[in-house]
């Protein structure tokens, strides 16, 4: 029953819920419209980066504690290379900052995989590296974002054969968020990599003992999870205009939606779409509290909590889940 | 490998080093921390004196009580990344109660959210088995969002900072700060709970073999609550304390400390795995972090680097702890 529920039913009763909260907010004020679904998604993307991020590592046994931290760095950096520049100039600014997330998400891998530290320890570590970094490069929010790029994620995506009132209802960040991360996402769950991601992460000496290279999958998987993490700077940048070094709180939300979204914490199970869910149902609940009239602060505290009831249910149920006797 | 159990081989100088610096990794430390010292002294002719031994010791002491809370919560595998919020809550709490209040029932409502924090940490990581450093830091999330509430509903009132607080974070008894009154019986306090006591023993066995700790009768939710609850209290001790030295109550007063916390406890020798350390080398640890970054002011570093230093700090002693711990 606990494992069907976990496999099958959990996305779709994610995907009730999603619809729900909609109805809920529509109910709580009736004049919610295509204009407000268009900031719920522009608010979204940082944060359905950040758990693409997580998510992928997460599947492979890992977890990274580093996400927010580089999607600072990685925005801070996009922010002051652009300020001042030409707008051509992002068209170099935008492959070089997700080459840099690359490069230091495979860095994460490499020490893990290198020194044989967890990982919690090393991307803890990391965190504090990459922090740093981003105060080195601004020290305080500043820079600038290129207009085209800005334009990405403002407005509505026009389709053709699409009436004008359904086509409202398309914002281009969310076309932005859906092809980004189904270009990277797609390919690589139907290839041989994206089952040795999966393989490492189930279990990772019988994956090893098939043949499938434990290191270079889990350096890759770092990899990836930084490129996500740099997508996800890229979008503040663009969705703000400036580069804050201060990390936001896009770590423990991206736990959350991970836990949430249906992926096992242990690793080797769930997929991306259900965290994506999940992210949403997040930023719904605290759109919902706002139009409640409720003080921001206390909407702060309240999604904290439910974060935080979100992990322990879902470490909960990872205890519960695993067959008795095994060793934690 | 056959006989090297029946020959007694000769141990090569690495190993003997190695094992020596597993034995007593104290050693090493003060002469790491004298080699620091001797440095400064050289860079800055003079600037080593009575005044500036008082001036880093009060510097150190604050650090070192909350490196105490992450050795404990280390030794059993844990960590506390919400002693930093914890701290800046009960010295914003204590600033601003003191106005109106009796200065115990001040200090009461200050330990208040310390308490509070550390029973949620506890249950969280003791009772559903939420890792430590996503439950910490999901905590300290929260605590912020209260404080930030909090801070707005004592906006009008002011704050101001306690005479007696005043003394213990700045005064100096014949030339030693008596920060040292409230620093000594707490370092003996935490000394001799780890070695002398059956609660010191359960952290260590907790840490070192959970499973058979289990097994041998451990009830491990009620150690992990006590153990947060108490690594909370020290840390809210730690924020009145720091306030009386810095006098400036903020909503990030102890936030710095956090990272270099959990630094001077791992290069004090504690394993961030659980199990192994101690806090003398803990204290060390904090002195030689103080040291190095008068150091590193001194020589121009901005608090990015000093960042990304640290970090590379704990992840190059974790490593090597490791392999220690592996030739062993």
């Amino acid at each position: 029953m606990m494992r069907f529920l976990r496999r099958q039913g959990w996305v779709a009763g994610l995907l009730a819920l999603l619809v729900f909260l909609f109805v809920l907010t529509k109910l709580i004020q009736p004049g919610y419209g295509s204009g407000d679904f268009g900031s719920l998604a522009r608010a979204v993307l940082p944060y359905a980066f950040a758990v693409a991020a997580q998510t992928v590592v997460v599947i492979a046994g890992g977890i990274d504690l580093s996400v927010a931290a580089m999607m600072a760095l990685t925005s801070v950096t996009a922010a002051s290379m652009m300020n001042g520049a030409s707008e051509e100039y992002a068209y170099f600014v935008v492959p070089f900052v997700l080459a840099m997330g690359l490069v230091l998400g495979a860095l994460n891998g490499l020490l893990i995989v290198v020194t044989r530290v967890p990982d919690i320890v090393v991307t803890l570590a990391t965190l504090f590296v990459l922090q740093g970094a981003a105060l080195l490069v601004l020290d305080a929010p500043g820079g600038a974002a290129a207009e085209w790029l800005k334009a990405t994620v403002v407005g509505t995506m026009p389709i053709p054969g699409l009436p004008d009132w359904a086509d409202a209802w398309v914002p281009k960040a969310l076309v932005l968020l859906l092809v980004c991360l189904f270009v990277i996402w797609i390919p690589l769950r139907r290839s041989r990599l994206g089952l040795s991601i999966y393989a490492i992460g189930s279990n990772e000496l019988a994956a090893f003992r098939s043949g499938v290279p434990v290191a270079r999958t889990r350096i890759v998987a770092y990899a990836l999870s930084g490129l996500f993490a740099a997508l996800g700077g890229l979008s503040l940048t663009i969705s703000t205009g400036i580069g804050a070094p201060i990390p936001g709180p896009y770590l423990l939300a991206s736990v959350a939606a991970v836990v949430l979204g249906g992926v096992a914490l242990g690793g080797g199970k769930g997929g991306l779409l259900g965290p994506i869910i999940a992210v949403f149902v997040l930023r719904l609940v605290r759109t919902d509290l706002t139009l409640l009239a409720i003080d921001p602060n206390v909407t702060a505290i309240i999604e904290g909590a439910i974060m935080v009831a979100v992990v322990m249910f879902g470490a909960f149920i990872t205890i519960r889940g695993r067959p008795a006797g095994a060793t934690p | 490998m056959t006989n090297s159990a029946t020959m007694p081989q000769p141990v090569s100088l690495g190993r003997r080093l190695k094992r020596f610096m597993a034995d007593r990794p104290l050693i090493p430390l003060i002469i790491l921390l004298v080699i620091l010292v001797l440095i400064l002294q050289v860079l800055r002719p003079g600037i080593v004196n009575e005044r500036w031994i008082a001036n880093t010791a009060k510097f150190a002491i604050p650090l070192a009580i909350l490196a105490g809370c992450q050795t404990m919560t280390m030794l059993t595998g844990g960590i506390d990344l919400s002693v930093g919020t914890v701290a800046t809550m009960s010295a914003f709490i204590m600033a601003t109660q003191i106005v109106n209040q009796d200065p115990t029932v001040a200090f009461i409502l200050a330990m208040l959210p310390a308490v509070l924090i550390g029973l949620v940490n506890g249950v969280g990581v003791g009772v559903f088995r939420v890792h430590p450093l996503i439950m910490t830091l999901g905590t300290s999330l929260i605590g912020t969002g209260f404080l930030q509430v909090y801070q707005r509903t004592v906006i009008a009132s002011g704050a101001k900072i306690p005479d007696f607080l005043n003394w213990l974070g700045t005064g100096l008894t014949y030339g030693f700060p008596n920060a040292l009154f409230l620093f000594v019986p707490v370092a003996v306090l935490i000394v001799f709970t780890l070695n002398r006591t059956g609660f010191g023993r359960l952290l260590y066995a907790v840490g070192d073999n959970e499973r058979a700790a289990r097994l041998s009768g451990v009830r491990y939710w009620q150690v992990i609550t006590a153990l947060y609850v108490i690594s909370s209290l020290l840390a809210g001790i730690t924020g009145l304390l720091y306030i009386g030295l810095i006098k400036a109550p903020s909503l990030s007063l102890a936030e710095p400390l956090v990272l270099p916390s959990v630094a001077a406890a791992v290069i004090g020798g504690t394993s961030i795995f659980g199990g192994r350390g101690g806090y003398m080398g803990t204290i060390v640890g904090a002195l030689i972090l103080t040291v190095l970054t008068t150091l590193l002011t001194i020589l121009h570093m901005p608090e990015g680097g000093r960042r990304i230093l640290f970090g590379f700090m704990v992840l190059f002693v974790t490593a090597a702890y490791l392999r220690i711990i592996e030739d062993k």
